[in-house]
């Protein structure tokens, strides 16, 4: 093929149709709680090992309603738990991050 | 003889004030455009918070001011300040004179085809929230489908757009859209429903809990961010692009219906009365009230008294506060008189 000197990237879209959310309804089966989280962030900000590994609840949850994966953030986190303490809807963020472990060990 | 007072539009805000008129001993006078009472509340199938069939509301209310003197498909022709009241004349021929005048026109619903991007009035599968109530109360639509796989629906259609016209938030959308969903998922539960929003406000009692049963028992998908545009698919399902504002990327999905949340604008015949005695009116288009904090029911005249959505987006709660309200603030002024 001929070199223009530049290439396509490729689509940021988030493509809803072909979205695969077999994970994300798996993961609510075990965690139903991950169903009401609202983005708020705060699970984000508390993280101790985000700053460092780019671990976000907030992220992996809306990931998983994208249908991406979400292996490399799950593995940056800590199981410290400070998330658990500040998730206004009481969404045990701790647990939901094992299940999500579980799940990948599969 | 009982003394006239006329209230303009018999919606839920003028049947109210006029049941607590009759309670104080006045003579109220309905003048209803419609042929019906009830106002866009009779319209509707189920209110929120408690899921209260609407009719009963209405039917509640019709019974309670059945003493009223009420004049359906009739409209103010004309209105004129006479020394110590007002001179209404309507277009059947009959001219009342009053010392108080209560308006209750409330709102329209903000023309959806304006919004020419969301495609309604285009495409086929387009639909606003009063067409979908309207589908609730058994009104047959063709353009809702028989098995929809995706739904969405559209916050914010004319509300806070400056573009349109709007600035002001339509207050009642949010918890309508997540109880429309709710309706929706449960008459197909099969399907995946979209909400796409730019922020929820859910402020009211019970608006809350709404939204966290939507999410947990529903499975409603809820997307931070406004349609940017709707486009049509060969085989009629909608194409609907917006920005995933959490996600910070553009996202895209084929819907087999679109739902938009048209929000409340005045009632032009409120525009029409408040320039016949010289009302106020506020940039937002509505009546403007004497205060907005302690005298939302009192006018810049004397004796004209306003109660719900002429002066503002209303729930109906509050729409039926304020005729309360403005029943007892008629009779204070009379009796100061």
């Amino acid at each position: 093929m001929m070199d223009f000197g530049f290439s396509l990237s490729k689509s940021s879209t988030l493509n809803l149709d072909t979205a695969d959310l077999s994970l994300y309804k798996k993961l609510c089966e075990l965690s139903p709680d991950a169903r009401t989280c609202m983005a708020c962030g705060s699970c984000s900000a508390t993280c101790t090992a985000g700053p460092f590994s780019g671990m976000s609840v907030r992220k992996v949850i809306l990931d998983l309603q994208r249908g991406r994966d979400v292996k490399a953030m799950v593995q940056g986190c800590m199981l410290c738990g400070k998330c658990i303490m500040v998730c206004p809807r009481g969404i045990n963020t701790r647990n939901l991050i094992l299940n999500l472990c579980k799940i990948y060990d599969r | 003889m009982k003394e006239n007072i006329v209230i303009i539009g018999g919606g839920i805000a003028g049947m109210e004030a006029a049941k607590q008129l009759l309670c104080l001993g006045y003579n109220p006078i309905i003048v209803e455009q419609n042929d019906h009472l009830g106002g866009h509340v009779s319209q509707w199938h189920q209110l929120f918070p408690d899921m209260t069939p609407a009719q009963d509301l209405v039917r509640r209310l019709g019974e309670e001011i059945s003493e009223a003197n009420i004049f359906l498909e009739t409209t103010v022709s004309y209105v004129n300040k006479l020394k110590d009241g007002y001179n209404v004349m309507l277009n059947n021929g009959v001219n009342i004179v009053c010392r108080a005048l209560l308006i209750a026109s409330g709102f329209k619903l903000f023309d959806a085809t304006k919004k020419e991007e969301y495609g309604y009035g285009v495409y086929d599968r387009v639909i606003t929230n009063s067409d979908l109530e309207a589908w609730f109360n058994g009104k047959q639509d063709p353009r809702i489908p028989d098995k929809p796989a995706r739904v969405g629906f559209v916050h914010c259609v004319g509300s806070r757009d400056l573009k349109a016209g709007n600035s002001q938030c339509s207050k009642v959308c949010c918890v309508t859209a997540i109880k429309q969903a709710i309706e929706v998922k449960e008459k197909f539960p099969d399907a995946e429903i979209y909400c796409f929003y730019m922020d929820l406000r859910l402020f009211g009692k019970k608006y809350e809990d709404f939204y966290i049963n939507a999410q947990r028992d529903f499975g409603v998908h809820f997307i931070r961010g406004r349609v940017s545009e709707v486009g049509e698919a060969i085989d009629g399902r909608l194409q609907v692009k917006a920005e995933d504002t959490l996600a910070g990327k553009p996202l895209k999905v084929t819907l087999d219906m679109l739902v938009l949340m048209s929000g409340m604008v005045c009632n032009p015949q409120a525009t029409e009365i408040a320039r016949m005695i010289h009302l106020d009116m506020d940039d937002d288009g509505f009546l403007r009230s004497r205060d907005n904090v302690y005298s939302i029911i009192e006018s810049n005249r004397p004796g004209v008294f306003y109660a719900g959505a002429c002066t503002g987006t209303k729930t109906v709660p509050e729409t039926v506060a304020e005729a309360r309200a403005a029943a007892l603030g008629i009779d204070a002024y009379l009796k100061s008189l």
